[in-house]
């Protein structure tokens, strides 16, 4: 008996630290601080109790205790969607709104975290059952955990292209970055204001897969997104000229994008864009395809 | 859940009547391009919409 509280407490400690190392409060401020953490907080250390409680029912002869593990996930479907609802909600306040592509992958990644601190207590009660040993038990939690955590991290977009500062131009009222057309703007006043105080990038994909990834819509909107919260946005509600807009150039695949920020700094701007997550749900890889290989030569 | 119209012209400000024929949208003349950009923030501040230049002459704010 004495064995089967040291397996819970264990497994319940080694997965609950797990989901308190995932819980991070950066420029992003999401999940919010402090009651986005609480909530976070106790719906891992459920998922933590779930992992750890199913090896000493397993010992019991319990088999019904898996059942236990499906209404975990259940739950956990519950923690996305929920999610969800509120970035969505909260999104049309943004004056640069994050984009339904982003949420969604925000809120993958929530419940993704869950599952981790359900394996990572999961193993460390196996491991505490099988060796009688709380040490061990705590660093085979450890193990999986920087396993799964490294398996899963995500790239960024420095990884797939390069980026580099841009000319902002007018053609008449057209807004032109590096000679790609952006957008039509009337007044002569903010047409100034974009050629004095604004600065642009080009982003330029190393290969046909990165080309079609930054092609998506909604990774566009992330890299918008990611820019404004970053620099900071110069623009009201009633000010749309100014809203941050990546344009595709079609010859080549290049994604341009020009900001009216805060700080007018290239080198942050530059920086804010490579270190933008690529959206697991705009990944695309053509030249896994046999067609898309033979094309691309 | 918003609902609302976009991506519609929701005025137009000219300074050639010639230019616009009938318009849905409600259309405003200008005596001159500085009236026409002074006329067309306005009206874009009003309603939130953009001001896009045609070069002819016409600015049509739109809802985007």
């Amino acid at each position: 008996m004495e064995l089967y509280g040291r397996i819970l407490v264990a497994g319940i400690a080694a997965g609950s630290i797990g989901r308190l190392l995932l819980l991070r409060a950066d420029y992003r401020q999401y999940p919010s601080f402090p009651r986005g953490y609480v909530t976070h907080m106790v719906l891992g250390v459920i998922a933590s109790a779930l992992g750890a409680i199913a090896v000493p029912a397993l010992a019991e002869k319990e088999y019904t205790a898996v059942t236990f593990l499906a209404l975990a996930a259940q739950q956990f479907r519950e923690i996305r969607s929920m999610e969800r609802d509120s970035l969505e909600s909260i999104d049309r306040s943004e004056l640069v709104p994050r984009g339904s592509d982003y949420i969604e992958d925000i809120a993958k990644t929530f419940e993704a975290r869950n599952y981790i601190a359900m394996v990572t207590s999961l193993t460390a009660s196996l491991a505490v059952y099988l060796s009688k040993n709380t040490a061990a038990g705590f660093l085979a939690g450890a193990a999986i955990f920087a396993g799964i955590v490294f398996s899963i991290r995500g790239i960024k977009v420095e990884d797939i292209a390069g980026v580099v500062g841009a000319a902002i131009d007018f053609d008449g009222p057209l807004l032109r970055v590096d000679g790609v057309v952006v957008m039509n703007i009337g007044l002569k006043e903010a047409r100034e204001k974009y050629l004095t105080r604004a600065v642009a990038v080009r982003i330029i994909p190393r290969d046909d897969n990165a080309r079609a990834t930054l092609g998506n819509v909604g990774q566009r909107q992330a890299l918008a997104h990611n820019a404004a919260a970053q620099l900071g946005i110069r623009r009201d509600l009633d000010e749309p000229e100014f809203t941050p807009i990546a344009r595709r150039n079609t010859e080549n695949g290049d994604i341009v994008l020009a900001i009216f920020s805060m700080e007018p700094d290239i080198e942050c701007l530059i920086e804010a864009i490579k270190k933008t997550p690529v959206l697991e749900s705009s990944k695309r890889k053509p030249l896994d395809s046999p067609a898309g290989r033979k094309a691309a030569d | 859940m918003d609902t609302g119209i976009k991506e519609a012209i929701l005025a137009i400000v000219t300074t050639d009547r010639e230019r616009v024929i009938h318009s849905s949208a409600p259309t405003f003349f200008a005596s001159d391009d500085k009236e026409r950009e002074r006329v067309a923030l306005l009206i874009s501040k009003i309603t939130l919409g953009m001001v896009h230049d045609l070069e002819n002459g016409c600015s049509i704010i739109v809802k985007h």
